[in-house]
């Protein structure tokens, strides 16, 4: 078990849901993988693909971004725009031979601590599964 | 008379395009020729290797290199022209970023050997020849040079002074290059002799304060607005990443923008942040519904690095790298 692949994942969670509900499960103490290193943002939209794939180009194994339900968004639409950004670089991810287990995007509603555990247990494990990152080993810049 | 400047003008993985708009700078190439004496120019005269060889070290005032750097041969070449050249200019899309050879990332060169040489249709190729880099004829030992594994921007090579972009690059800014060169004026050194921002801040096209695409079409089969934004008519345009200076030539001709400028300079990486620009430029209020018009773009990852891949973030492709690719 000590052995086990601890597979390293960065979060990056909107201020007014995702990261309360992060904050709720801290305080709920609800025991998950630690594995996910968080980043605050003011908006799932703020998520630039580019910080995703240069995440995943200096060896994180996976990234995790997470933002309002839709409908939900503070500021009414960025998270619809999230989602059509990160749709199209699912589609480059294929192009590449990116596996695409390696970035997820999820909605997490503020009141929802325990669905911040589920996701990141969920992806840890679909990491675990898949193995440490390999860009920096099969493929150089 | 003082003494005059030495041009270069160096080909490798290119097409020749960027060779021809050196000859389309029409009268000014008069200019250039009682500014300069051309000592390298294998494109237009019979040079070899080794008259470039003979010239002394830094004998070159500016050196020309177009082309990306595709194998050992183009290294070789790389390595001259910055031996030889005082002043080095990436000239066009391909040495400044890659260009289109650099398209050929996407697979290792394995993979394309495979299909140059196995299945494309019109090939009949049953005991799987391949080039070599050696053979043994009768007069001795012939050599060729090698295909690296990727292909590379000139500046990932040698140290590379200026960028002309452009797929071919514009006569404005040859010209421009060739008046800094005569009157001594250079720019700080990295400097890419365009515009500073995006192509769409030089269209004409007229578009509405919020664009909004609700369906991306191929270009051949509509017929498309003269006067309207090509991206709210749904045609794929590279302008809002793409470095200007063109004056949106593609643009006003009816063709959507292929971003043979490279990125503005305060991008790094061209294909993702287009990615971000055309799908936020997207209305689609459901997974649904934005998985539909997205997925009606073909081959989005060929579309965004079109000349880009070899300096992208993910200017990457699987397989070992050898030792000799530079």
């Amino acid at each position: 078990m000590s052995e086990e692949f601890r597979p390293d994942i960065l979060g990056i969670f909107c201020r007014w849901c995702s990261y309360s509900a992060a904050d709720l499960a801290g305080v709920s103490r609800m025991k998950m993988p630690p594995t996910t290193k968080v980043v605050r943002v003011m908006c799932s939209s703020r998520a630039d693909p580019v910080f995703a794939l240069g995440a995943l180009l200096i060896g994180a194994d996976g990234v995790l971004v997470a933002g309002c339900a839709p409908g939900d968004c503070h500021y009414k639409t960025g998270n619809y725009q999230t989602r059509r950004r990160y749709a199209l670089v699912e589609k480059i991810f294929d192009t590449l031979g990116l596996d695409n287990r390696r970035l997820k995007l999820v909605w997490i509603p503020a009141s929802e601590g325990a669905k911040v555990k589920r996701v990141v247990t969920a992806m840890t494990e679909s990491l675990q599964e898949a193995g440490p990152n390999p860009t920096r080993a099969e493929m150089f810049i | 008379m003082p003494e005059k400047f030495k041009f270069a003008f160096m080909p490798s993985a290119s097409c020749g395009g960027c060779e021809i708009a050196i000859v389309d700078i029409d009268e000014v190439i008069l200019k250039v020729a009682e500014l300069a004496d051309i000592v390298y120019w294998p494109t237009v005269l019979d040079f070899k290797d080794k008259d470039l060889e003979a010239i002394p070290d830094g004998g070159v005032t500016v050196g020309f290199y177009n082309g990306a750097v595709r194998n050992t041969h183009d290294v070789y070449h790389a390595k001259l022209m910055r031996q030889k050249s005082q002043v080095l200019v990436a000239f066009g899309a391909c040495a400044q970023m890659g260009g289109i050879p650099s398209l050929g990332n996407f697979w290792t060169t394995e993979e394309i050997a495979h299909r140059m040489y196995d299945t494309v249709p019109s090939v009949v190729n049953p005991e799987g020849t391949r080039p070599q880099t050696t053979f043994d004829a009768p007069e001795g030992e012939l050599t060729l040079p090698r295909a690296m594994e990727r292909s590379y921007a000139l500046d990932q090579v040698v140290d590379v002074d200026y960028y002309l972009p452009g797929c071919p690059p514009q006569v404005k800014w040859i010209v421009a290059a060739v008046e800094a060169v005569a009157s001594g004026e250079l720019p700080p050194k990295g400097t890419v002799i365009a515009g500073t921002k995006a192509v769409c801040d030089e269209c004409p096209r007229e578009r509405s304060e919020e664009k909004q695409i609700t369906e991306f079409k191929r270009i051949h089969l509509v017929e498309n607005d003269p006067e309207k934004c090509l991206l709210e008519q749904g045609i794929m345009c590279c302008g809002p990443a793409t470095r200007d200076g063109c004056e949106a030539a593609c643009v006003v001709a009816g063709q959507g923008c292929r971003g043979c400028f490279g990125p503005t300079d305060n991008v790094n990486d061209m294909g993702a942040k287009l990615a971000s620009a055309i799908a936020s430029l997207v209305i689609a209020d459901t997974q649904e519904e934005a998985d539909r018009v997205l997925g009606q773009l073909d081959d989005p990852a060929g579309y965004f690095y079109r000349f880009g891949l070899a300096k992208s973030m993910l200017g990457v492709q699987r397989g070992e790298r050898k030792d000799d690719d530079e």
